[in-house]
């Protein structure tokens, strides 16, 4: 019923083509891949850039006087160049590498919550964030007294605007820290509204984009927010890296989050002083090989453009979304209008660890449980879900089987 | 189109359908001597078990409240239906075969005198092969024991 809808921009064939890993069959069957919101699969591209670096020019980065040193470095650097282009950042000395989004959201409560905010200030996340957008100023508020407020979303799963603006109103939030794109209900937060609203009552905003980053192209300037967060592999790069962009006048203000090699300018016993940002947050050698691998991943995907990956994931999601819904005993959670890759369903007989052990068996890999955002799930009455997530190599048909073999599951629990 | 599902039978025989939809012993006691929860923060599932001795020390009744899998639900039913009769001693003899059998298949070494509550509680030794879900086995035995032991919360982590 979707074929229309289909994008003419994207061959998945050809994209499936660049990912060696599709090719394996799981239990004699092949492999569905349906979990990618969870960490994607790398492409080849990704895979040799690290290998080729391992191979050819590996050293440790930023002073080495050699040559291997300098080829590294210029290597590792491109990586920054790389994302601060991806967001369309103003400087690269804005692009702040850290081990993933959860590091740059303690590294944020840490060095804004602790540095910048001060006690009686508020900060504001909302109903659907991941346990990494929550605990950090969880810890913030038992340690500095900095409050922490849970703005409301709605039975449909979009964050409730009035709820959010009435949270602003007495002008003592200093930093909103939300979602761009939730993990479980797959709802895009408006982040241009939430931020015209944040910035009229003095708050800055810092979005988690764990997940938009994947789906949509994120622009800082268009939507004018203070501060993004993504990681490397849920963007078909490696683990061990992710970023936070922050505005230059706003990350000088910011005191250093871990202390140690690289993130100094002179020390001695009495006094030490920092680097200049980024490095003044990057202690410590770097994730190298992660970034170089970033940086390829950031390539492939803007090779295939934004565009067509949004295209795709529309049609995949419009059809996931009819083909999930008329199996029978299927509940889906969200019922946002702007959403992106991700489904989150329950069914009636069965337990979502258990369709999920069904499901592996016929080759297709969903994720099942609370999904890191117990309060979320309690908000709508439930201990878990199981969920589907979907990226460029994701192909309507697996989204068919899916179906059919939920439909299958269902009868097995009869 | 065959039933592919067939080799899951391993796992999800009729007795773990059948106690995991309809358990016998999901329910709180009306006056009970122990009580324990039981959590396992990495899937959500939780459980609540209660106790009753009998003037002997023996476990008299029990019953439990699961929010959980089919697999876990079926082995607190399974493991209520197993453990009434029995001393503390024995429950905790019991569960130690038990999570060998989960985790292995089997309890080559296990005494004979529990030959017979093993058997009963064979239908879950499938779970040894799906790594992942030993723990949705042993999450209510876990919480049991704790309830014996006078511990107020258990995790199967």
């Amino acid at each position: 019923m979707n074929v229309t809808t289909r994008p003419a921009l994207l061959d998945v064939a050809r994209v499936r083509a660049d990912f060696p890993i599709l090719e394996q069959r799981i239990r004699g069957k092949p492999l569905v891949f349906l979990d990618s919101a969870a960490s994607a699969q790398k492409p080849r591209a990704v895979i040799d850039a690290m290998r080729g670096a391992m191979e050819t020019q590996y050293a440790n980065v930023h002073r080495g006087l050699h040559w291997m040193s300098e080829r590294t470095t210029d290597a590792y650097e491109a990586a920054r160049d790389a994302v601060a282009a991806l967001l369309n950042a103003r400087d690269r000395h804005e692009v702040v590498f850290t081990r993933n989004v959860t590091e740059s959201l303690n590294l944020m409560a840490h060095s804004y919550g602790r540095g910048v905010l001060k006690p009686g200030q508020a900060v504001v996340i909302s109903g659907m964030e991941h346990h990494s957008n929550i605990i950090p100023w969880q810890l913030l508020r038992d340690d500095r007294g900095v409050e922490l407020r849970v703005a409301p979303i709605t039975d449909a799963g979009e964050l409730d605007m009035d709820g959010f603006e009435a949270l602003l109103a007495d002008g003592r939030v200093g930093l909103v820290s939300m979602t761009h794109m939730s993990n479980v209900l797959g709802t895009y937060t408006p982040a241009e509204r939430i931020v015209r609203v944040a910035h009229a009552h003095g708050a800055k905003v810092l979005f988690d984009g764990a997940q938009a980053v994947v789906h949509r192209r994120v622009d800082v300037q268009a939507l004018d927010c203070d501060f993004y967060a993504f990681t490397g592999h849920k963007l078909y790069g490696p683990t061990g890296i992710g970023v936070l962009w922050g505005r230059r006048e706003l990350l000088d203000a910011m005191p250093p989050f871990l202390g140690g090699g690289e993130m100094i300018s002179s020390v001695t016993y009495e006094r030490s002083t920092w680097a200049e940002v980024p490095h003044k947050f990057e202690a410590g050698t770097p994730p190298i090989l992660e970034g170089i691998g970033l940086k390829a991943a950031i390539d492939y995907v803007q090779s295939i453009g934004y565009d067509a990956i949004a295209a795709h994931e529309t049609a995949l999601i419009d059809h996931a979304l009819a083909r999930l819904g008329a199996v029978e005993g299927v509940q889906i959670l969200g019922r946002a209008q702007d959403r992106g890759g991700v489904v989150s369903f329950s069914l009636d007989r069965a337990h979502a660890h258990d369709v999920a052990t069904l499901l592996d068996r016929q080759g297709i890999a969903v994720r099942a449980g609370h999904h890191c955002a117990e309060p979320l799930m309690h908000r709508f009455g439930l201990d878990s879900t199981a969920r589907a997530s979907f990226a460029i190599y994701t192909t309507h048909d697996e989204i068919d089987y899916l179906a059919d073999s939920l439909a299958r599951v269902r009868e097995f629990f009869r | 189109m065959s039933d592919s599902f067939d080799d899951l039978r391993d796992l999800y025989q009729e007795v773990i359908l059948d106690h995991g939809r309809r358990p016998r012993h999901a329910r709180r006691l009306e006056s009970f001597d122990a009580s324990a929860k039981g959590d396992n923060p990495m899937c959500g599932d939780r459980i609540e078990v209660w106790v009753k001795y009998a003037l002997d020390g023996t476990i008299a009744d029990t019953g439990f409240q699961a929010r959980g899998c089919a697999i876990s639900v079926a082995s607190a039913d399974l493991m209520a239906e197993t453990v009434i009769g029995r001393s503390k001693a024995d429950t905790h003899a019991l569960f130690d075969a038990f999570r060998e059998m989960a985790r292995t298949g089997s309890c080559r070494h296990c005494d004979a005198s529990l030959a017979e509550p093993l058997e009963r509680l064979e239908p879950l030794a499938g779970v040894h092969e799906y790594p992942s879900r030993v723990k949705c086995a042993t999450l209510a035995w876990h919480a049991l024991v704790a309830a014996l032991d006078g511990s107020k919360e258990a995790s199967s982590e």
